[in-house]
């Protein structure tokens, strides 16, 4: 059927809020009204680079995706395009009828989680339904408990929520648990700091979490489900709530889904800010209105988990990732990928990366694919230096790994690890050292307490690392950070504790020079730990502009007009804004 | 009358918000979180006379509620601002320059992290991660996120909150 007017939608997920999408929505009511069009609401679109998002779907069917439409320039959008029927080049992001500056972002996606992402109106279900939502649903409960976990073990489908589990095996493990009571059980809780796929999802698709939640509940006999989201995250909590309400009353959950006597409850918990919930046994823990304090497996929660019942524990993109495997059919599903990590994973793009946002790449395709291609390389045109996967438990990988395939086994292999799906780029202004100091730091004050490894070995190799950056590091400080890291990996009760030493490890293995450098040397080569730098004016270069001695907070610069200036060290604090500052380049770090 | 609120017929704390959460909970499994969340949604931290009072119609020992109030960064048993605001120090904003961010709004305000303005308006805060990485660096103001911060821009969006 083809549409009679145009159709604008516009990006309303948090970060296109906050970068003022609202407003820009409130702006477009009216002035689309005379038209007789009602903007639609969408999630992310994945382009945070240049949100707020707004895209004018011609009755043809063109897609003009339009960038940084702030409320200012919606005006100019309705008269230009709407009314005048020329699309405005100069906000144009993506069309599908045009090449732009941005088509790389989507040429090596392979949207298939995220294909009505940016597309649907999370808060209808009707939206949902429109693009065959339900229908999995509807297809898997045809089928026995045995052939529906069949399926998902044929789609070769792994766990994202890091370890990579294969999930059709966990769903059998808790099909075959004994137990007339079972749940079903989503971690939300997202706590890798850099990772925001599972709020991208949750806030832009809801129903497919609980569409996938619920196949999950008729294949293991659950009649009872949780989604534990963390509480930073309340509009996906609104949305998700709004969503189990209508999929209730439109008999997709509840009591006789579709008519038969298959119930299942589903329930929201929220988290209340405590990364270590995100392991399973701690998040299963906190469900039940405890310290969220992990407990050492087996029993695994497929056997013994909520209230010592079999349990289902998946992350969002994994339930996300289950309509898509029977729309598809698990054949078709699994002809993407490689041959062990099979589908595709979706990334969050952030920290010194051209392109910020979401982009889902089929597993297999290499790094420097994801960060150059998709991603269109490094802020300011930097230099590469390293890119780290998996959070706090992973690792960063240097530029001779780029052409590593990002699956979940090369990657553990390098000695990071998939983890939740999070790539923070860093460039040459970043120090290895600082970073590791930055994870541990996180992980240490995060560590639950209960066992020894993890409370006091972080403790001390947080301190080594705080006193190499502070330029008081020992020799033997890089062998002994190496002797703890291993032996907390290898016996801290949990997962957190268990990777915790990754970040340190990984930096260690990858950029030891630059260790040995603030060890030996005294020198930060990225100017970040202040203690090892000095700001130094190049009198040569100076030509006594003054801009310098007067943006000082510390009147830390002296000199006449015209004349060459200098830093008194004793003074300077070492906050940099001289350098920013400097128009002829004339301040350098020594 | 029964005896819990015998003990506190007393006291001038109004427990009225505290039993009509209890209320509202009962029967439910796992609710200590929750009931916690509620209690300090209403009074914007967890005053001890309402642990206290949960605790005794909970039949449950305050030191289990006390672990669990603890535990989660997400309670507080001091009260708080009017406003409170979250900066983010997770990776993707360390690497922009979310320290700067701290910085500057810890200049403005005069206090330091988990410290509250004397005038009661803000409390300022760390938190690992908003999940707005791709606007980094970012804070949070009550529920609403501001992304791609400068330091500069700090003063402007205060404003909108200092009346
Ligand atoms: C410290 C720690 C934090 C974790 N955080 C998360 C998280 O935020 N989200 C998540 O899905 N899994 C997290 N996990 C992994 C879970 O324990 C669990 O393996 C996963 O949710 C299982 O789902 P999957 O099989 O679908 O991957 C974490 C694990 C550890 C040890
Ligand atoms: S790291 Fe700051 S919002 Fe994610």
């Amino acid at each position: 059927m083809e549409a009679q007017t145009y159709r604008v939608r516009v990006g309303l997920a948090t970060c296109g809020i906050a970068a003022g999408a609202s407003k820009t929505y409130d702006k477009l009511l009216p002035l689309l009204a005379e038209h007789g069009i009602v903007p639609e609401r969408t999630g992310c679109m994945g382009m945070c680079f240049s949100e707020p998002l707004v895209e004018v779907i011609s009755p043809a069917g063109e897609t003009f995706l339009y960038g940084n439409v702030t409320e200012d320039k919606a005006e100019i959008i309705v008269e230009q395009h709407i009314v005048g029927g020329k699309p405005v080049e100069d906000l144009l992001v993506l069309s599908n009828v045009k090449e732009t500056e941005n088509s790389h972002f989507m040429a090596k996606q392979e949207r298939i989680l995220l294909s009505h992402m940016g597309v649907i109106d999370p808060e209808s279900i009707e939206s949902y339904l429109a693009y065959d939502g339900y229908k999995a649903l509807a297809k898997a409960m045809q089928m026995s408990s045995e052939d529906v976990i069949k399926e998902v073990q044929k789609s070769g489908l792994r766990g994202r929520g890091g370890a990579g589990f294969p999930t059709g095996m966990k769903w059998n493990f808790a099909y075959q648990a004994k137990g007339d009571k079972k749940y079903v059980v989503c971690n939300a809780d997202e706590g890798d700091p850099g990772a925001f796929m599972d709020r991208s999802v949750l806030e832009g698709n809801p129903h497919a979490v609980i569409e996938g939640m619920t196949i999950a509940a008729y294949a293991i006999g659950a009649d009872e489900g949780y989604i534990y989201v963390r509480a930073e995250y309340p509009l996906a909590i609104k949305r998700l709530r709004k969503a189990i309400k209508e999929a209730n009353e439109h008999g997709y959950l509840g009591n006789k889904i579709l008519g038969t006597d298959f119930c299942f409850q589903l329930k929201i918990k929220e988290g209340a800010g405590a990364f270590v919930c995100g392991e399973e046994t701690a998040l299963l823990a906190s469900i039940e209105g405890e310290r969220g304090i992990p407990r050492p497996r087996p029993p695994f929660p497929a056997t013994s988990g909520l209230w010592g019942k079999p349990t289902l524990l998946n992350n969002v993109e994994t339930y996300a990732n289950v309509p898509a495997i029977f729309r598809l059919g698990a054949e078709q599903y699994s002809k993407v990928g490689t041959e062990r990590s099979k589908g595709t994973k979706v990334f969050a793009l952030t920290g010194k990366i051209k392109k910020t946002g979401l982009a889902e790449v089929p597993m297999g395709i290499t790094m420097r694919e994801i960060i150059y291609d998709v991603g269109g390389g490094v802020q300011d045109d930097k230099e590469f230096k390293a890119v780290q996967i998996g959070g706090p438990s992973g690792g960063c990988l240097p530029a001779e790994l780029l052409d590593l395939p990002v699956d979940y086994d090369s990657l553990t292999a390098a000695g990071a690890m998939m983890g939740s799906g999070g790539l923070v780029v860093m460039d040459e202004t970043t120090c290895m050292v600082d970073v590791a100091k930055f994870f541990l730091t996180f992980t240490q004050s995060e560590s639950c307490g209960k066992c020894t490894p993890c409370r006091e070995g972080t403790k001390r190799m947080l301190e080594i690392l705080e006193r190499i950056t502070e330029g008081n590091g020992q020799p033997g400080d890089i062998e002994t950070l190496e002797e703890l890291g291993e032996a907390i990996r290898d016996s801290a009760l949990c997962g957190l504790g268990q990777t915790a030493p990754n970040p340190v490890l990984s930096t260690l293995r990858y950029f030891r020079h630059e260790y040995e450098e603030h060890i030996n040397e005294g020198k930060c080569r990225a100017g970040v730990c202040t203690n090892l730098i000095t700001y130094y004016i190049i009198p040569e270069k100076c030509t006594g502009c003054t801009l310098c001695a007067r943006n000082c907070p510390v009147n830390a610069i002296s000199g006449e007009r015209k004349q060459p200036h200098v830093i008194d060290p004793s003074v300077c604090i070492k906050c940099g804004v001289c350098m920013e500052k400097c128009n002829f380049d004339a301040i350098i770090l020594k | 009358m029964t005896e819990a609120q015998k003990c506190y017929a007393e006291d001038p704390f109004d427990y009225g918000p505290v039993d009509e959460i209890l209320e509202r909970f009962r029967g439910e499994k796992g609710t200590t979180i929750p009931i916690l969340q509620a209690i300090q949604e209403v009074y914007g931290y967890l005053p001890r006379q309402a642990l206290e009072y949960a605790a005794k119609k909970l039949k449950t020992p305050l030191s289990r509620i006390y672990g669990v109030a603890t535990f989660y960064a997400q309670f507080h048993l001091q009260p708080r601002g009017e406003n409170i605001i979250r900066v983010c120090q997770g990776t993707a904003c360390h690497v922009r320059g979310g320290a700067k961010i701290m910085d500057a709004l810890k200049d403005q305000l005069g206090i330091g992290v988990g410290e509250t303005t004397e005038d009661r308006k803000f409390t300022l805060e760390s938190v690992a991660c908003i999940g707005a990485c791709g606007l980094a660096p970012v804070i949070m103001i009550n529920n609403d996120t501001f992304g791609r911060l400068t330091p500069e821009k700090i003063k402007e969006i205060l404003k909108n909150y200092q009346d």
